[in-house]
């Protein structure tokens, strides 16, 4: 027995998160303002996405968290163990266990299904907040599709650099009306946001609230002589050798010794698991046995 | 006041909002699939699903307009006593509940203005029949294509054009529950 109400947050408060993430997914990619509670944790810690889990859970749910893809950091155990605390529910590192997935800055390596939720952790959710600081201006800039702004910066990236700069946060357009923030994830993970699963961003500090529907058209901004190109790193994991999966690069002593790791570890660990080894593993010992 | 407008709510409302919440939820994001929803047992003419949605996202910051014989005495003191919600005229409304003849006409309702679309009203259309069959459905949340059973085509039509300003739709038989955002573009068959 818990002296919290279920989930932390008072019902009333619940109600108010509910409504506003409802018209969120009748409005795809709109960014719709809530009245963002103090939570305790700082903003920037994932106040925003707490609170869009916490008006989601039911006691049936099982809860994954992870942050740059990795479910054994700081802010995932703490977030984790605080609904273990408030609603009492079951959770998981296995992607496909969990019903409701909170992520900081990723998208899970393995394909998501339709009975989970994904919940994303943002800390600016305007896209074109670097380029217009004014809320009244990017709210008009919206309601009047003009977002040659946006084209303008992405054109800046190329005359300068000769190719797209931005590899993460990289803006997208939801069916081909507005253009939102899909959250600081590295650009590798854009094709993925379209997906089977229900998506929900939350922004605390920031009070906003917005949603992709299963199946909702994502489209990454580009050009026809420059289009969107997903990148990572060049080489395949050094511990489970997949290819196919975003890598962090982890400095491994002080004569520049450098290794590549997949950042989502339960993609590595299964793979690890079923026998993969990579350039620089050993083979598999279940830690937890 | 009698004593069915004290009883009727949910039984453990966290749990209950939550579970029932999920359903709304899930609704929404998948336009025509059907759920069921249980907890709530309002008085007529309300369905269980109704009553279930009203406790769900109601409360004394969300104005509700009762069209035709849902704006009968015993449930306005229902909503009153477990939501808090003020009852009011169509225009102000947040959501409005009753048959889809009591509720039209559509353009009495708030439909969000350019700079906050979002603030628009939810209907939630009391239906004789609900089936997975009828009009056809495309849009945001839907992979190929599905299909729900509308009371008409046109209205729903204009209000997927006017997007992203628009009404978004609840529709309840007994305990079953779908949905219809203004994401959605409807076709007859």
């Amino acid at each position: 027995m818990s002296d919290y109400n279920f989930a932390y947050l008072d019902e009333q408060t619940k109600r108010m998160i509910r409504r506003a993430i409802l018209k969120a997914l009748a409005i795809p990619g709109y960014q719709v303002p809530f009245a963002s509670r103090e939570m305790p944790m700082p903003y920037g810690w994932g106040t925003g996405g707490v609170q869009v889990s916490a008006a989601c859970l039911t006691p049936g749910d099982t809860f994954k968290v992870i942050d740059q893809g990795a479910d054994d950091t700081t802010n995932a155990i703490s977030i984790r163990k605080f609904f273990e605390k408030t609603a009492g529910i079951a959770t998981t590192e296995e992607t496909a266990q969990a019903s409701l997935i909170q992520t900081r800055h990723r998208i899970p390596e393995a394909a998501l299904s339709e009975d989970q939720i994904l919940v994303y952790q943002v800390p600016i959710p305007e896209p074109l907040r670097f380029l217009e600081p004014s809320e009244v201006e990017t709210r008009k800039m919206h309601s009047l599709e003009e977002y040659g702004l946006m084209h303008v910066k992405l054109y800046e990236d190329i005359s300068q650099h000769g190719a797209i700069a931005t590899a993460y946060a990289y803006p997208v357009k939801v069916e081909g009306r507005y253009v939102m923030d899909p959250s600081p994830i590295p650009k590798f993970d854009n094709p993925k946001l379209s997906m089977a699963a229900i998506q929900l961003f939350g922004a605390g500090r920031e009070q906003r609230i917005y949603a992709l529907p299963p199946h909702t058209r994502v489209v990454s901004l580009d050009f026809e002589d420059h289009p969107f190109e997903p990148s990572k790193a060049d080489h395949d994991c050094d511990l489970c050798g997949a290819s196919d999966s975003y890598l962090d690069e982890v400095i491994v002593d002080d004569a520049g010794g450098r290794m590549f790791v997949c950042s989502d570890t339960d993609y590595c660990r299964s793979r690890r698991a079923a026998n993969h080894v990579g350039a620089q593993g050993a083979p598999y010992e279940d830690a937890r046995a | 006041m009698q004593t069915d407008t004290l009883s009727g709510a949910f039984a453990a409302p966290p749990v209950d909002a939550a579970h029932a919440f999920r359903a709304v939820m899930r609704v929404m994001a998948r336009p025509g699939t059907i759920e069921a929803v249980t907890g709530a047992t309002p008085p007529a003419p309300l369905s269980v699903a109704a009553g279930t949605v009203l406790l769900t996202l109601c409360d004394p910051e969300t104005p509700v307009y009762l069209a035709g014989d849902a704006d009968c005495a015993a449930v306005r003191d229902w909503i009153t006593f477990h939501t808090g919600a003020p009852l009011v005229g169509r225009s102000e409304a947040m959501f409005a509940i009753g048959r889809w003849e009591a509720l039209l006409p559509r353009d009495d309702y708030a439909r969000g203005t350019p700079e906050y679309p979002d603030r628009s009203a939810t209907l939630i259309v009391e239906m004789e029949r609900l089936e997975a069959s009828g009009a056809r459905l495309i849009g945001p949340g839907i992979a190929d294509e599905a299909a729900l059973s509308l009371p008409e085509v046109a209205a729903f039509q204009a209000n997927a054009r006017a997007f992203p300003l628009g009404l978004d739709f609840l529709f309840t038989c007994g305990d079953r529950l779908a949905a219809l955002p203004r994401s959605t573009r409807v076709e007859a068959v």
